[in-house]
């Protein structure tokens, strides 16, 4: 039966008769493949325009309406080696494209302003100890205001706004400190200008502008980067959908579900929507949701959850709850709590300028009055108050935290840690205990072969081919230890039973112990006894489940199970090296939870745990003053993650528990969680270090300016001086290994 | 010292013509896609065979 797919959820029209569709292609390798993917796309009859982003490997394709059909796009690319998933922009992405487009506008524009103001203003300086008439003088000042004052209105916005925002909200952030500095610099400078002095500051306000935009648009451009790419993973993982239409049956995109559809779900898929068993009988793994590993017997009636995976049969299914929308009740209000109780934890910056900024700011006042009672003229005192407010303003400080940021940021990146929340970092490393979920975090996200090594490595190759052509999910996993990878032709495969084939004359079969040895009574005395003990709840390895192959009367049994991730052991090792308190907290039966946490020698740890048992053990550990790591991947997790002080999940987890990881990591290997606790560690000392420099920066520039002995020469070369030190320290948080 | 007067602005107004090229080059998509631009380059698709 071949199936329609309907896009059309996807296609944007354009406006003048075409529609419009962005894809997430996978598969791209080289500068070639540019050329292969729009060549494939731009053959098609009506495809007005293909264009391939290769920074963010996302295709745009605009068509006539109605000359191809989105579904043969997809075909186009498959059939020349490509995978596209078809996307919709989140909104957050778009928002930040605007606001990352806005920073690199006002950057451009403070870079000209600053550029040209130092060439007048190192004439100036050069001029006050030579030669330089004061007409000369006046005409660069004016030329300099001329610049600065439209360039700091533009440029100064994003400060401006966020300052006031803060303001209204009666609150201090450290834009408050910047945009003060900048207005009282340049409106100074314009009197000072005015009454033909011999210094003006337009020169520091705008470098320090400028110094300020370059960080946050790094910062941006690094934070859009990594959300490219968990935009472009979320489309790779979408999945559709059968739904009857009518008599037929049509593919759809899990996003265009309604509650009240009717889906078919094969055995081998995930269920992609709650809802009730209308017809079927099947079993269902819900590891991915509550972490239980031993599969539910579902019928009609049965209510099932989104994430589930279908193991033995078809089910028809009635829509109750569509899509990511979909959450159990207790689960969403457990959530709700737990997030709002996060949203107190207080970031690094804003306990710095919540000190700094009335500090800097009484230093000013005081110095002010201190001037006039010592006699100083009223214009002499303000001009010195102005002078500690400008030498004071927070550059170094403001770039101290980001800049770590960047380079921290991009050196997780590469370890394959996405951050999801800006001030992770530092949560990361304060961490001191790690609590893992068992199912999909310490284990692989998928079964394996585990006795691969004791049976017969020839017939082991000939029943991963016959797997090939089965989607049960045993037959999936064994079927990942074929060489070959083309599926015997004529193979047949008997629902809830198995898959057999004819091999060169003699049958081959692949599937339950009952259907292997019925070919004849003699092959089933052949076939191993299901080692250990019979059945599918082996207490060898709790959770394994075995699957039987057989061909010309010889058979073997192969061992299907949960594996721990490869690298799993030296993690754990080098966390608790680390000095890191590691638990495990699991809502799988005793058995399976014992073996893992033995294997991996965590000592402490709990199986069969209720979600809201997960948050009552870390809310019971932070009222011990922990600070809980919570590693984790199933819709249970969920509420424990956004309890924790911080959360990292794998890509493999449920969306809803991703939305609320505060990183998510990739790969199979356990690694990743060592490096986002490294990383951050080292990183969380270097901004600590950087808020030093920025206080002993103002230590000794403070003093020079009460004193009144500023000059603009030395407030930008201090400026600057402190803003570039604190970059080149923040660049150490890069280093691959610490 | 004189001539600073046409000099200046004509600096300046060269500058400015930079800024707007910049801008220019920004709102119409040329920092979108900065890896794939550096391989278009390479692509001969464009030539008449």
């Amino acid at each position: 039966m071949t199936e329609t797919l309907d896009l059309s959820l996807y296609a944007k029209p354009a406006g003048d008769g075409t529609l419009d569709m962005e894809l997430a292609v996978d598969g791209i390798a080289c500068g070639a493949c540019i050329a292969r993917v729009e060549g494939a796309v731009k053959r098609l009859p009506g495809v007005t325009e293909a264009r391939l982003n290769y920074t963010n490997r996302r295709l745009r394709v605009a068509w006539t309406n109605g000359a191809v059909e989105p579904a043969d796009i997809l075909r186009a690319l498959e059939e020349s080696g490509y995978h596209g998933h078809p996307f919709v922009p989140m909104r957050a992405e778009q928002e930040e494209a605007a606001e990352a487009r806005k920073l690199t506008r006002c950057m451009a524009v403070a870079g000209f302003a600053a550029m040209n103001i130092m060439l007048l203003s190192v004439s100036v300086w050069s001029g006050n100890v030579t030669d330089i008439t004061p007409e000369t003088r006046d005409f660069f000042h004016w030329a300099s205001a001329l610049i600065a004052l439209p360039a700091a209105a533009y440029a100064g916005r994003p400060f401006f706004e966020s300052a006031w925002r803060a303001l209204k909200a009666r609150s201090l952030n450290m834009d408050v400190p910047i945009s003060l500095g900048i207005i009282l610099a340049l409106g100074m400078s314009l009197v000072e200008t005015a009454n033909h002095a011999e210094h003006a500051y337009f020169d520091s306000a705008i470098m320090l502008l400028f110094f300020l935009l370059v960080g946050r648009t790094l910062d941006h451009a690094m934070r859009r980067k990594t959300r490219a790419v968990a935009g472009n993973l979320a489309a790779l993982k979408a999945e559709t959908a059968h739904r009857f239409a009518g008599g037929e049956l049509v593919s759809v995109p899990v996003a265009a579900l309604k509650a009240g559809d009717r889906l078919l779900i094969k055995p081998g898929e995930r269920v992609p929507a709650d809802g009730t068993v209308l017809s079927g009988n099947s079993e269902i793994d819900e590891s991915l949701i509550t972490g239980e590993t031993a599969r539910r017997k579902v019928a009609s009636g049965s209510t099932i959850y989104a994430g589930s995976m279908n193991y033995s049969g078809a089910l028809t299914l009635n829509v109750t709850a569509p899509g990511g929308a979909a959450l159990i009740d207790e689960i969403e209000k457990l959530l709700d709590k737990a997030a709002s109780a996060k949203s107190r934890v207080m970031r690094l910056a804003d306990r710095a300028s919540r000190v700094y900024a009335p500090v800097v700011h009484a230093t000013a006042g005081l110095t002010f009055v201190g001037w006039l009672l010592a006699g100083a003229s009223l214009h002499d005192a303000i001009v010195t108050a102005i002078a500690v407010l400008i030498i004071t303003c927070p550059c170094a400080l403001a770039l101290a935290i980001p800049a770590v940021q960047v380079v921290a940021s991009g050196a997780l990146f590469r370890a394959n840690v996405i951050l999801n929340a800006g001030d992770a970092i530092e949560r990361f490393a304060e961490a001191d205990t790690v609590v893992f979920d068992k199912t999909g975090t310490l284990t692989l996200p998928a079964p394996r072969v585990v006795n691969a090594d004791s049976i017969d490595a020839e017939l082991l190759q000939i029943a991963a081919r016959l797997a090939l052509s089965s989607r049960h999910p045993l037959a999936v996993a064994l079927s990942r230890e074929a060489v070959t990878r083309a599926p015997y032709e004529g193979a047949v495969e008997e629902p809830g039973q198995g898959v057999r084939t004819v091999i060169d004359g003699a049958e081959a079969r692949l599937g339950s112990r009952a259907f292997c040895g019925a070919i004849d009574q003699g092959a089933d005395s052949l076939l191993p006894k299901a080692s250990a003990s019979a059945g599918t709840n082996g207490e060898g390895d709790a959770g394994a489940s075995h699957i039987y192959f057989s061909l010309r009367g010889r058979g073997i049994q192969i061992e299907i199970s949960q594996l721990i991730r490869p690298d799993a052991v030296g993690v754990v090792k080098a966390l608790r090296e680390r000095g890191l308190d590691l638990h495990i907290l699991s809502g799988d039966r005793p058995e399976a939870v014992e073996s893992v946490a033995r294997a991996l020698g965590i000592e402490q740890w709990e199986a069969g745990v209720k979600p809201a048992d997960k948050i009552a053990r870390i809310e019971e550990w932070k009222g011990q003053g922990r600070r809980v790591l919570m590693v984790g991947d199933g819709l249970n997790d969920a509420p424990a993650l956004a309890a924790a002080h911080v959360s990292l999940s794998p890509i493999s987890a449920a969306d809803v528990t991703q939305a609320h990881a505060d990183a998510v990591f990739l790969g199979e290997r356990l690694q990743p969680v060592l490096d986002a606790v490294e990383l951050s560690r080292r990183a969380r000392i270097l901004m600590t270090e950087n808020l030093w420099l920025a206080a002993i920066y103002n230590a000794i520039a403070v003093p020079i300016a009460i004193a009144g002995a500023v000059t603009p020469l030395i407030a930008a070369l201090a400026m600057s001086g402190s803003s570039l030190l604190v970059t080149l320290n923040a660049l150490r948080a890069g280093g691959r290994k610490p | 010292m004189n001539v600073l007067i046409y000099l200046v602005p004509m600096a300046l107004g060269l500058g400015l013509l930079g800024l707007f090229a910049f801008l220019w080059a920004l709102k119409s998509g040329q920092y979108s896609d900065v890896d794939g631009a550096a391989l278009r380059v390479l692509s001969d698709d464009d030539l008449e065979k």
